[in-house]
């Protein structure tokens, strides 16, 4: 699949000096829902910012549908729709209004019928003339999506689109994201919140001090880094793990009714099948068998944590 | 050249000036007439003509000018600082807008409310006093530069601005100035040689003298001369403009 948003050594230095973004590449595919997953501060921000226009790059290069964001910079902008992490809308103006400002921004026609349809999507309907400074803050967040897609953009970006809204919104946003990617829309997402990049995302980047640690697909990742945990249920509780199996490093549960074993769900030796003779040879009689996929979270946190 | 984009700025800006329509319209209705009970009653009755207008009509020019430039410069300012200072300017910089664009809209609509009042305080006026224009066409495009070339400098004060205080700051302390000392309520001819020199550095000076030119036929310095200035003075404006969206001056940063 063709790149829709290419990303090549892209540095943004602050005038203070503070390198926001070091030599930063990303490709992301046409189509795709790609979360940009990292600790605040990491540059999520700021690389949005940088592709749409809002922040000039120090160096390197940007395309957005193969126009660069700087020579080409109409074609470029005239994909991207952007909902900024901020709720930043004028207050006293109308939400049809600034909707409608949004689109003739673009520079496209009048459309109300189009605009109409996209406030009953977003449950803005009963809201439309009413001003904004009137609305909830879970409001704001709809009127802010949709002036982004009031020109039909064909690439999405949401920065922290669900920070500090309620379950239902976050629920509807995910909804919206769904069906957009069915109509083509690429979307680029970022978050700090890890089951939304694992509810969402085709694929996950993680960003930490201006660097893309790593893009992988969501599954891959997960198999890849993952972690799987086999905690058997004894038939018996055991006062103490036998001396034989300390190699294994198991874990005892609290009654001792349990015990739990680490291993790389990837390696080429889990190790299994050793630990359940070795257990066997120890007199252990075993009840029940559960293995559990780290999640997303574990992950995160595991790559993060580790000096780059 | 994206016009759609240039429509939707300026209708919005548009919108917000009809929002405070009695404001906007009511208080330069007041000032113009407390301005002609006092230089036009008061004081004009012991002023004879100046070079042989009626000193009622002859302070006309400048108090539309002083009206029109302060407001074109408010207008334009506060229209693009509210933006930065409520955040929803990243809309504008995320458009696939030029800096021409965003600069026709905010400034056209700051020119437009500008034009406005400049035309409402021209019709109180002709209630106080008698009126002539000898020039009209030449009287038009005085306004309009004037509308045009003040909002520009708005605009600039307004991405220069990085508080609400600096945005007073220049209206205030170098504007006002500058357009009282302009000869809005004098002729610079009624000075002593030192500071009509002076005056000359003035660049409203020119303005109010072309300005009063198109009604009386008289002015101070040759039309030509004033024509020049608001030009030139445009023009500038507009380079700084140009550089600042170059190189996202206080703006992509």
């Amino acid at each position: 699949m063709a790149a829709i948003v290419s990303v090549k050594n892209l540095v943004k230095r602050y005038d203070g000096g503070f390198e926001a973004l070091r030599a930063v590449n990303l490709e992301i595919e046409d189509g795709e829902i790609i979360a940009l997953l990292g600790p605040n501060g990491a540059g999520k921000t700021t690389l949005i910012s940088t592709i749409c226009g809002i922040t000039n790059a120090t160096s390197g290069s940007i395309t957005v549908g193969g126009h660069d964001v700087v020579r080409d910079f109409r074609a470029a902008r005239a994909l991207i729709g952007l909902v900024p992490q901020e709720v930043n809308l004028e207050p006293f103006e109308t939400v049809l209004n600034t909707v409608r400002f949004s689109r003739g921004l673009f520079g496209k026609p009048r459309n109300d019928a189009f605009l109409d349809g996209l406030l009953r999507d977003l449950s803005l309907d009963d809201k439309r003339d009413n001003k904004i400074m009137t609305l909830s803050g879970g409001m704001k967040r709809r009127v802010l999506i949709a002036k982004a897609l009031s020109h039909d953009p064909r690439v999405l970006f949401l920065d922290e689109p669900t920070a500090g809204v309620d379950v239902e919104l976050r629920q509807d946003m995910w909804r919206i994201v769904e069906r957009l990617r069915q109509n083509g829309v690429t979307i680029i997402l970022t978050t700090h919140y890890i089951e939304e990049a694992e509810a969402i995302a085709d694929r996950i980047g993680v960003i930490a001090k201006g660097e893309i640690l790593l893009v992988e697909e969501k599954s891959a990742l997960m198999t890849r880094m993952g972690q799987k945990e086999l905690t058997i249920e004894l038939q018996h509780p055991c006062e103490a793990i036998p001396e034989a199996l300390t190699a294994y490093n198991l874990e005892r549960s609290a009654d001792g009714c349990s015990i739990t074993y680490r291993y790389e769900a990837t390696g080429d030796r889990t190790g299994i099948t050793r630990l359940l003779n070795d257990l066997a040879a120890s007199g252990l009689h075993m009840k029940d068998l559960e293995t559990k996929q780290s999640s997303l979270e574990e992950i995160f946190v595991g790559l993060v944590k580790e000096p780059a | 050249m994206n016009f759609a984009a240039i429509k939707a700025i300026y209708l919005f800006e548009m919108a917000r000036f009809f929002r405070t329509l009695t404001q906007s319209f009511v208080s330069p209705v007041i000032s113009t007439a407390l301005y002609f009970v006092v230089f036009g009653a008061a004081i004009g009755s012991r002023i004879q003509e100046v070079e042989g207008v009626s000193y009622g009509a002859f302070i006309v020019p400048g108090l539309v000018m002083l009206s029109v430039m302060t407001q074109a410069t408010q207008n334009a300012s506060f229209g693009i600082y509210f933006p930065k200072f409520i955040g929803t300017i990243y809309e504008l910089l995320s458009a696939p807008v030029s800096f021409l664009e965003i600069t026709i809209g905010y400034v056209g609509a700051a020119a437009t409310k500008a034009l406005f009042i400049g035309v409402v305080i021209l019709v109180t006026a002709t209630f106080f006093v008698d009126l002539t224009i000898v020039s009209p066409l030449a009287m038009i495009a005085f306004l309009v530069l004037t509308c045009v070339s003040f909002a520009l400098l708005g605009f600039i004060i307004g991405i220069w601005a990085g508080n609400f205080e600096q945005l007073q700051l220049i209206p205030l302390l170098v504007i006002t100035p500058l357009v009282f000392l302009g000869g809005s309520f004098y002729s610079i001819s009624m000075l002593p040689p030192v500071w009509q020199t002076i005056s000359l550095f003035n660049p409203v000076v020119y303005l109010v003298s072309g300005f009063r030119w198109s009604f009386f036929g008289v002015a101070d310095l040759p039309i030509g001369v004033s024509l020049l200035a608001i030009t030139s003075f445009t023009v500038l404006c507009l380079a700084i403009i140009w550089w600042i969206f170059r190189t996202g001056w206080r703006i992509r940063n």
